[in-house]
């Protein structure tokens, strides 16, 4: 067993700035990470970090768009929190060296984007994630701060009392992937999941095959609730045949949307008559998707974004990675033809509830980032403002499990005061079905409820837990195989949960993960090595793909109303008298149980009244 | 105790019902699973022989442990193309539809990662940006040459990383301005001068095609020498730090070990003009009165 103060899951930007922050508070810190943390998804990100930096702006205006972006489902003490850091800890990375696209003067450059009042969107390039990814690493490294990469975390040590609000959580349980050996990580102090993304719950993604949500679903099972599922980002330009992303920085230096008669839609069917092309990503991927639906698609599929009247240099200064992409992966130069692009799953702003500190409701586990929801994006998040999320919630989550004196949050988590549960109409029976037939708690037996056991002994136990599963999947001689499982999963959501939803369809969607539930309990794996064995690796992915498959469907079909990227066809009005608040989703008993609580649109000096959104 | 002999031959008598009903379920599960299993082989098989276009990949193969795998040899792999189709995603073809065991590291899909490089056709590409429609048949897909192989594809990183870190690869200046909301003034031009160096996505492409670190374990390698060129070019680490970068590249092993034959500058997926990089190091070294080995 290893043992550590702080341990980290993950290597991406929230990771590390996460691990920096615990070791910067003299934490003995270490990443666990499947990955090497410059292979991470952050690393894929290219538009930019909003940060009010200059004259005329301020971290109130940023506080503003981003709560109106939300459709007023963010928490304002989150918002406020990730306004009021981002600058310090923007200009920090550029302290670390990042190299930052830079104005005339010097100053780091800042662009517009999407549903900003103000241009405050700092970037290097079109490539602002693998900057910003391998300036941490860097920081990294200068630390000494200890790295197990390819090491796939596959459940958390909790302890199992009742009620989640009393458990502790005492360490890891990892895959060595080079050996195949199964190991315990102790953390004296706190875990921080730093997992990222989820988006291969959907086969057309700009997310890393990687981003599997396996953070979230090991959180869920082991008790911190899921929040907001139901809301995922569908990017407005992806490359139609891969999902690879055309940052919205196109758009933000004056790329144009047209339909297959040449129409600039945005403005000449009304969807955006202020801001065009700039409106938010929700309004523009409908948008695109209307166009396609009524006959004005380019071959049914995609419509074109044209940035060639910004000439040749400003597009190699600001955005020549998006010629690269558009060429290696569309085969097209985006210099000469407009870039064929169609919506995508590209975020997820729900994930494992925390407050402002980043901590969840079980003592001891922490989350940050992507996987992580502080509720700083609500119903909808603003472009650029994932990236700041990372810094902010990272360095917090880090500083408070390395033991610092933080201010009380206002945001609070668990079941606690004014909650209701709710209710769900499903087709199917929910939840449940593991590897074999038994679907506990990960944190151990409910046998062992109320005894008390030493921290190690805990993390022990689990380690025995997961090393049975692992060898019951490899014995198995035959069976089905996950790809199969994970494809039909992946293309359910893509065809029944995506940017429209209805009713019947997202039915369709549950009954399709209750028929793969069944087939995963004879889920096998056919390579039998245990060196590097990424069947292996993907049949544990498959089972996190199908209980957040099932979240995000869940919560998709209780929201009955039309709120930032949830739409709903059966209702098109956002219903603030009943759902300004969140939806909650709590393991219980190998079972999703719906609860909900208020949505706080109170800030520090003011309360951000819902208004509607128009752009 | 007589309540309770009744009680365990009820009990038994349910666990053996519970038995024969959890046989039942059993051997029917089994027969779905294998249901599934072959449908999905079918349809593979008929993805394949239906195609207009297969392209025909032989892949190399090669598990430490399994008995059967651990003399290397290469597998034939027929894929059924599609249009824009990568070698990563003939691959993932391959390994969904053909043999779970088929092994590459991969992760972005789109040459930000650096996890997929690979020898395909004889030189180090990434198997995300190479396109099956630019390869001749058959396609040759191996590990990166020069490093061990841990499995199939998969290489070990190890000695990359450690050259990688060799070279102080962060961020070091003496002249932070004070306040925490103040940045160090960079000019664009500066910034234009070290950016290809910073897009290195540490790929390893560039280590694996060179004669020199094939031959020399020790050599920093080009990789390690564009890191440190990113530091000692940006103007805002001072020129005490360039000079203490500038000894670092002068070791034994360090710049002076290049020998101009621009294999790395060839395979590098991101354009970095590596051997221009190095050359570039060697005329400051030369400048600053360093060391000549
Ligand atoms: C293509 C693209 C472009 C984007 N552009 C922007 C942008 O311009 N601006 C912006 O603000 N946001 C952008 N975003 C969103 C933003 O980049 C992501 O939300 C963010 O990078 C996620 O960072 P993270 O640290 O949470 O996770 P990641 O960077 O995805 O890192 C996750 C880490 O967790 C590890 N991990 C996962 N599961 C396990 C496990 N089971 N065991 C061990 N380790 C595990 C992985 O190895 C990895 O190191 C973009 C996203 C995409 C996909
Ligand atoms: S310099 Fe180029 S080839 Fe070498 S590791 Fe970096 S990206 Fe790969
Ligand atoms: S998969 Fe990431 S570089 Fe190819």
């Amino acid at each position: 067993m290893y043992e550590h103060d702080v341990i980290v899951v993950g290597a991406g930007g929230a990771g590390l700035r996460a691990a920096i922050a615990a070791h910067e508070e003299g934490a003995d810190v270490a990443i666990v990470s499947k990955l090497h943390p410059v292979r991470s998804h952050t690393g894929a990100a290219e538009g930019g970090i909003n940060a009010a930096l200059r004259e005329g702006d301020s971290w109130e205006d940023h506080a503003y768009d981003t709560m109106k972006g939300s459709d007023y489902l963010a928490d304002a003490p989150a918002a406020e929190t990730l306004c009021k850091d981002s600058p310090k800890e923007t200009i920090k990375l550029e302290h670390w060296g990042m190299a930052f696209s830079r104005d005339d003067d010097g100053r780091v450059s800042q662009r517009p984007f999407g549903g900003l009042s103000f241009p405050r969107t700092t970037y290097a390039g079109a490539e602002t994630g693998h900057q910003l990814l391998h300036t941490m690493y860097e920081q990294l490294v200068k630390r000494g701060i200890k790295v197990y990469d390819e090491w796939h975390v596959t459940r958390l040590a909790v302890s199992d009392e009742e009620k989640p609000e009393d458990r502790n959580c005492h360490g890891i349980v990892a895959y060595d992937v080079q050996t195949g050996q199964v190991e315990g990580f102790r953390a004296r102090n706190g875990v921080i999941l730093a997992t990222g993304g989820l988006g291969q719950v959907y086969d057309h993604t700009t997310n890393a095959v990687a981003n599997t949500g396996d953070g979230v679903a090991m959180a869920y099972r082991a008790g911190a609730p899921m929040e907001d599922m139901e809301f995922i980002q569908f990017h407005p330009t992806t490359l139609p045949s891969t999902g690879v992303l055309i940052t919205e920085g196109v758009r933000g230096e004056g790329g144009i949307l047209y339909n297959e008669n040449g129409e600039r839609f945005m403005f000449e069917y009304g969807y955006a008559n202020n801001l065009g092309e700039l409106a938010s990503r929700d309004v523009v991927s409908r948008a695109e998707l209307t166009e396609v639906n009524e006959g004005r698609g380019i071959e049914d599929e995609y419509v074109h974004l044209d940035m060639r009247h910004l000439g040749e240099e400003r597009i190699i200064d600001r955005l020549e990675n998006i010629v690269h992409l558009s060429e290696d992966f569309e085969g097209v130069n985006p210099l000469e033809a407009p870039m064929p692009v169609k919506p995508g799953q590209h975020y997820a702003m729900g994930g494992i509830e925390t407050d402002e500190n980043g901590e969840t409701c079980i003592s001891g586990l922490y989350a940050a980032g992507e996987c992580a929801c502080a509720s700083v994006h609500g119903g909808n998040r603003l472009g650029g403002n994932a990236l700041p999320e990372l810094i902010v919630f990272g360095k917090r989550a880090g500083h408070h499990a390395a033991g610092k004196d933080m201010e009380e949050a206002e945001i609070t988590t668990g079941k606690v005061g004014d909650y209701e549960l709710g209710e769900v109409d499903s087709p199917v029976e929910l939840g449940e079905a593991g590897i074999g037939e038994d679907a506990v708690a990960d944190g151990g037996t409910a046998a062992d409820a109320g005894a008390s056991v030493s921290g190690v002994d805990l993390v022990q136990r689990a380690v025995e837990d997961e090393r049975e599963t692992i060898d019951t999947l490899l014995e198995r001689e035959d069976g089905i195989q996950q790809a199969e499982i994970r494809e039909r999963v992946q293309k359910s959501m893509t065809r029944n949960v995506n940017v429209f939803r209805e009713e019947s369809a997202l039915k369709d969607a549950l009954r399709d993960i209750r028929e793969a539930r069944e087939l995963y309990q004879d889920v096998f794996v056919a390579d039998k090595s245990r060196t590097f064995n990424t069947d292996l690796l993907q049949t544990l992915e498959t089972r996190n793909i199908l209980d957040i498959a099932e979240a995000i469907t869940l919560g998709a079909l209780a929201r009955n109303e039309f709120r930032g990227a949830h739409w709903r066809k059966e209702y098109q009005e956002r219903r603030d008298e009943e759902w300004l608040k969140h939806t909650m989703l709590s393991w219980n008993d190998g079972r999703p149980e719906l609860w909900y609580k208020p949505v706080i649109l109170e800030g520090e000096d003011k309360t951000y009244e819902p208004k509607v959104r128009s752009y | 105790m007589s309540t309770q002999v009744p009680e365990s031959v009820e009990e038994e008598s349910t666990t053996e019902t519970a038995s024969a009903g959890k046989q039942k379920r059993d051997a029917k599960k089994r027969e779905r699973a294998e249901r599934v299993q072959e449908q999905r082989e079918a349809e593979a098989a008929e993805k394949a022989r239906s195609a207009d276009d297969t392209f025909h990949l032989k892949v190399f193969r090669y598990d430490p442990e399994v008995p059967e795998k651990q003399e290397p040899r290469f597998d034939d792999f027929h894929v059924p193309y599609k249009q824009g189709m990568t070698v990563l995603d003939a691959l993932m073809w391959a390994r969904d539809h053909y043999d779970s065991s088929l092994t590459f590291r991969h992760s972005c899909r789109q040459a930000i990662c650096g996890s997929d490089a690979l020898f395909v056709n004889g030189s180090q590409r990434l198997g995300c940006k190479t396109q099956l429609s630019d390869l001749s048949e058959p396609i040759r897909v191996e590990p990166l040459p020069h490093a061990d192989v841990v499995k199939d594809l998969v290489v070990d990183m190890e000695h990359f990383y450690d050259q990688m870190e060799s070279v102080e690869p962060y961020f070091q200046t003496n002249s932070l301005p004070d306040g925490e909301l103040d940045e160090q003034r960079q000019t664009r031009e500066n910034r234009e001068k070290v950016k290809m160096s910073t897009r290195c996505i540490w790929c390893s492409a560039c280590m694996s095609s060179c004669n020199i670190a094939a031959g020399d374990n020790e050599y920093l390698g080009p990789a390690a020498i564009n890191k440190a060129y990113r530091f000692a070019m940006d103007e805002r680490e001072g020129e005490d730090m360039k000079q203490r970068r500038l000894e670092i590249l002068e070791q034994e092993h360090g710049v002076w070990r290049c020998q101009t034959q621009f294999s790395c500058t060839e395979v590098c997926p991101k354009d970095i003009p590596l051997t221009e990089h190095i050359q570039e190091l060697k005329r400051e070294a030369i400048k600053n009165n360093l060391k000549f080995w």
